[in-house]
């Protein structure tokens, strides 16, 4: 029994300790030593049989409440192979992820949504304040591609200027391209970009110059001419440079360019939402003061209205929040404004199964049993109606989250924030509601039994 | 015991005019969509001291941008208009700057494109009747048979059309719009209301099991007065909860605050004097034949 007891505490402890608040300091004085730390919640990291195990458990909170940007891009997936569909839209969200990583996002999320035949990618960059520069770089398709003379008629051709001759595509562009690097010209020192080519793009390229020889053949980048070189001799080595009278910034931003890939789909921004950090901040503060002030009413209503009881239902109501905030944190959820909604709700659910049960056991001991009996009836006859209500609350939050990411339901975050911390709110309190008061009604009544 | 049911015709009378003015509103207002829902742009500016909102409106066409709202609160500004890139928006952004020499701070600036907000909407519905048919086969099983399920589902149909009658009045009014957030209140609402119907139901059942198919009536005007103090107790708690946070809480969820406001008076009121007379006239119904 006392191992139990010791078991319940430690558990609670560590219950309070993932809550604790974040980055709080403290100062204050025991005697004569000063005290100075700051209060974190729980971090674990450390190995278990040699796995290591690192986890800290801090809130994480959604665009909505943190400012930040949320992108969503169309592809244009007209020109593109059934077959190659998949690893397209692949290649192009890992691209669009280095490009992000690149520009220094702390923790974003990039995903493809489909929806019918419309392929999206989604990018999520919290914290972000410039955004017209990060749309601008995700969105450079930094499309490098070689052209060659198209059919021009021979009296115009003279005329002109070479670049406008240049029609025709290879199919060599940056999918080929397996590393771009700045060097210098071994005659001029001046900079340029040398390429070099996958094995696939060495024999294309070997075909184009092969063909090419004595004509021009143009590189360009998204349509634009960068240099229209002309072809001494068939290059089979698989290298080539481009050449252009380039600063030494020119080549590097354009190697990079080349390097961070060029997005194999033409991409168009279709929906963006940006969110200032100081309007998140505020909100969230004025919603945590107002949950906090309206959890406190209803602890004191409950307490007011049934007594003894209410105090237990306050308890596990407490040990209710702190568990499911424990959840929150260990997954970890996002929490969007929606979401904290259905935290509420689901706050107002448990609250609902304390009375439900207490009702019970008021009804029968109205009917005459004694407290034991009561109680013990009053959980069983509550259990029936608490299980049906929170199943039908679980099932609506399972549509709404979409957990197979289904097409022809909500992909989008909001309605899924809100679904997700519903249904570990109603999973919970299921939990709370039965287990927790009642162990709590045992122990407070078994008690005073035994001291009278 | 009371015998709530012999009133059934008030509370017909008083769903009738709630709904009846709600639905008024949508016919003669109509609703204002936001831009999750038709695609557009929103933006929220924090200028740094007042100005002119006609200068500002002003600019605003000088830069070619059709808004369909335009609005300064203190030193906020709102603006409404078609799709705009960031591009236009860091032009307007300058121009205003420049011309009404002040400072501004992008507190939010979002743009859906108008397919978007289509898909949005067909996605919407298609959850919203999804986890209706949901909740219709699991009552039918839990509850063995369909008129507990059909009469806790008419409730809830009720419950929505009381929260969107009450919203077209918010929108007409207050501004409110339809956006992702109402959605959200309004499923939030369907499946609180659901919850509180069953609790009543599991009254009934009880009775069904033990006392036999006894007079349907009687078991419901018990089962009513049992329930009573604990609905209104539950639908307590989570008012005290919700009108904190319409009070104290932030501005942009205070419709949505607002809306499960009204959806757990409904979701509550419904319960009792709705889904109940309609399960007593379903079994009733259902006897007969």
């Amino acid at each position: 029994m006392k191992m139990k007891h010791v078991f319940y505490a430690v558990l609670l402890v560590v219950l309070i300790w993932i809550c604790l608040p974040e980055n709080i300091p403290v100062h204050f004085r025991v005697q004569k030593s000063k005290i100075d730390f700051t209060i974190n919640p729980l971090s674990i990291n450390t190995s278990l049989f040699g796995v290591p195990i690192k986890k800290e458990f801090k809130t994480k909170l959604g665009l909505d409440l943190k400012g930040g940007s949320h992108l969503v891009f169309e592809t244009d997936t007209s020109k593109m192979k059934p077959a190659d569909l998949q690893d397209s839209l692949l290649s192009a969200r890992d691209i669009i992820e280095k490009r992000v990583n690149f520009f220094g996002v702390s923790e974003p999320v990039v995903q493809t949504l489909k929806s019918g035949n419309i392929y999206r990618i989604s990018v999520d960059l919290p914290g972000i304040e410039d955004v017209s520069q990060a749309v601008g770089l995700i969105g450079t398709t930094a499309q490098l591609r070689f052209m060659e003379e198209g059919q021009v008629d021979p009296k115009i051709a003279t005329t002109t200027p070479i670049i406008n001759r240049l029609t025709k595509y290879t199919g060599l562009g940056g999918k080929d391209i397996k590393k771009a690097s700045v060097t210098f010209d071994s005659q001029n020192g001046q900079p340029q970009v040398a390429l070099q080519f996958t094995p696939d793009g060495a024999k294309l390229f070997g075909d184009v110059t092969g063909r090419n020889v004595g004509k021009p053949v143009g590189i360009f980048l998204d349509y634009f001419p960068i240099s229209a070189p002309t072809v001494q001799q068939k290059i089979t080595e698989g290298n080539a440079v481009i050449t252009g009278n380039f600063t030494v910034e020119q080549a590097k931003s354009l190697s990079i360019s080349i390097n961070s890939g060029a997005l194999p789909l033409p991409i168009k921004l279709v929906e963006q939402r940006n969110i200032g950090p100081s309007l998140g901040a505020l909100e969230v503060k004025k919603s945590l003061i107002a949950g906090v002030f309206g959890l406190a009413m209803v602890l004191l209503f409950m307490v007011v209205y049934y007594g003894k009881l209410g105090i237990i239902a306050s308890m596990a109501l407490i040990i209710y929040g702190l568990i499911t905030f424990a959840i929150f944190r260990a997954i970890p959820v996002v929490l969007t404004l929606p979401g904290v909604a259905g935290f509420i709700l689901s706050i107002g659910m448990a609250v609902d199964s304390n009375i439900l049960i207490f009702e019970r056991i008021k009804e029968e001991m109205r009917k005459g049993k004694n407290f034991s009996v009561a109680v013990r009836l009053g959980f069983g006859r509550a259990i029936d109606a608490i299980k049906d209500a929170n199943i039908t609350t679980l099932t609506v939050a399972f549509i709404l989250f979409n957990p197979m990411n289904w097409e022809f339901l909500p992909q989008f975050g909001m309605v899924r924030g809100f679904a997700l911390t519903l249904a570990i709110g109603v999973g919970t309190s299921l939990f709370t509601g039965v287990v927790i008061t009642r162990r709590l009604i045992d122990a407070f009544y078994k008690e005073k039994k035994i001291n009278k | 015991m009371i015998k709530f049911l012999k009133f059934t015709w008030l509370y017909v009378l008083i769903s009738t005019l709630v709904i009846g003015s709600g639905m008024y509103s949508i016919i003669r207002y109509g609703f204002t969509y936001s831009i999750d829902f038709v695609g557009g742009s929103d933006i929220e500016y924090q200028l740094d001291k007042k100005t002119d909102l006609k200068k500002v409106a002003e600019i605003v066409k000088s830069n070619k941008i059709e808004t369909s709202q335009l609005k300064l609160e203190k030193n906020n500004l709102f603006f409404k208009a078609k799709p705009i890139d960031e591009k236009q928006e860091a032009k307007l952004r300058g121009a205003l700057e420049t011309n009404l020499k002040l400072k501004i701070k992008t507190l939010r600036f979002e743009t859906v494109g108008p397919v978007i907000g289509r898909e949005t909407m067909q996605k919407t519905l298609i959850a919203s009747f999804l986890a209706t048919l949901g909740i219709l086969i699991y009552m039918s099983f839990a509850f063995k048979g369909l008129n507990f399920a059909l009469a806790a589902i008419l409730a809830m149909i009720h419950d929505f059309l009381v929260v969107i009658g009450t919203y077209s009045i918010f929108s007409h009014f207050f501004g409110a719009e339809i956006d992702t957030m109402f959605v959200t209140a309004v499923l939030t609402t369907m499946s609180f209301s659901v919850h509180d119907t069953i609790i009543i139901f599991d009254k009934i059942r009880e009775y069904l099991k033990n006392e036999g198919r006894g007079d349907i009536t009687h078991y419901a005007n018990r089962a009513l007065t049992e329930t009573m103090v604990r609905s209104l107790n539950n639908s307590m708690t989570i008012m005290f909860m919700l009108l904190s946070l319409t009070l104290l809480g932030g501005t942009s969820i205070r419709f949505f605050v607002a809306t499960l406001l009204v959806g757990t008076i409904t979701g509550t009121y419904s319960s009792p004097f709705i889904a109940t007379p309609i399960l007593v006239w379903l079994e009733k119904g259902s006897k007969k034949s």
